[in-house]
């Protein structure tokens, strides 16, 4: 079975985020009335796996392994049915 | 081990920069310096033939991910078992800039309890955002262990560039003091930021070029052998390559960078 993997790497609010304040100035420069701005990496991913769960865990196991550092990252995985 | 039989390898991957500098370094103290590509350490399978690595500064891999962490997962799945040797053998590991970045990623730094699965630091985007390049001074604070500084004072102020967009040196937050603890009481603390009579930058803009937490430039692993570091030593080992030479009366002999290169090269004759 495929299965898509919607990852979402984002920065923990406890860390500053450059990226995001800059574009939040510039956003109101625009004339937006924006109160943040938070930056995060977005990954689409397409695996076998044998279940659900199964495809979450490998999931999971990426972020541990690559997509995310621990001291600075949260994740969020939300895992589609490829049809 | 005489000077002219110490072997040193300079890693090369897509993107990296600084590795020709390097080289010209160690090869003006007298030692053999080697500029590999990665895929032949991987073909040759010959990393224990060398006395030092050294992981240069760039972009390896685009940056992509994260800074370094391409090159750091990439290497281990490649090389893990040869590079955890290399650490255990006491063999020393330099990473510049981009290779700071990578020992990080790849857990070999800060390494409290030795070399972890996932990191225990990050280097994040610099903070105020955007590339950094400029000369900083960063203060001395090692008290002997590392043996990539052993020949530099405590307390002695150094000059060298930084050139960098993820520099900020950060750790959990949740363990930041706990961390910051370890790092003291195990010596691993190498570099802090400051002006130019030593006084720390305390986190303000430019004297800390890019947010760095306790101003951290670079440390150590405990036994003082893989050491990490944003700026450039290679770029600031020869008189003429400092900025201002031109306007000093009394220029030094060499630029400050010559410091970290000679430690080590004096370290591994008196070692091995």
């Amino acid at each position: 079975m495929k299965y898509r993997l919607k990852v979402e790497v984002s920065l923990k609010p406890s860390h500053s985020d450059p990226e995001g304040e800059t574009a939040a100035r510039l956003l109101r420069e625009l004339g937006y009335k924006v109160e943040g701005v938070n930056v995060s990496k977005a990954y689409n991913i397409l695996i076998e796996a044998s279940s659900r769960e199964e495809a979450f865990a490998k999931a999971e196991e990426m972020c541990r392994r690559l997509l995310a550092n621990p001291t600075k990252d949260n994740y969020t995985i939300v895992v589609e049915e490829e049809k | 081990m005489k000077r002219e039989e110490i072997k040193v390898c300079i890693l090369r991957v897509g993107g990296t920069n600084c590795d020709a500098e390097t080289q010209t370094a160690f090869e003006a103290l007298g030692v053999q310096a080697e500029v590999l590509h990665v895929n032949e350490v991987v073909k040759r399978r010959n990393l224990l033939e060398y006395d030092a690595l050294v992981f240069p500064g760039g972009f390896s891999f685009g940056d992509y991910v994260r800074a370094g962490v391409i090159w750091a997962k990439w290497i281990l799945a490649k090389l893990g078992k040869e590079l955890k040797s290399f650490v255990e053998e006491g063999r020393p590991i330099l990473g510049i800039c981009n290779g700071f970045q990578v020992l990080v990623e790849a857990g070999f730094l800060p390494a409290f309890e030795g070399i972890t699965p996932y990191p225990e630091a990050a280097l994040a985007t610099n903070y105020p955002p955007g590339y950094n390049c400029r000369w900083v001074y960063i203060k001395h604070e090692n008290s002997g262990k590392c043996i990539f500084t052993w020949k530099i004072p405590k307390g002695r102020v150094l000059r060298m560039p930084v050139a960098h967009s993820e520099g900020r040196f950060l750790f959990p937050k949740e363990k930041e003091r706990q961390f910051l603890e370890r790092l003291y009481e195990n010596d691993q603390l190498v570099f802090r930021y400051s002006d130019k009579n030593g006084d720390y930058a305390e986190g303000s803009f430019p004297i800390n070029p890019n947010g760095s937490f306790h101003d951290i430039v670079g440390i150590c692993n405990p036994e003082g052998t893989v050491f990490g570091l944003m700026p450039h030593p290679e770029r600031a080992f020869y008189w003429w390559q400092q900025p201002d030479w031109t306007r000093q009366m009394l220029m030094p002999q060499c630029g400050d960078g010559k410091l970290i290169f000679e430690s080590l090269v004096e370290y591994l004759e008196k070692k091995f």
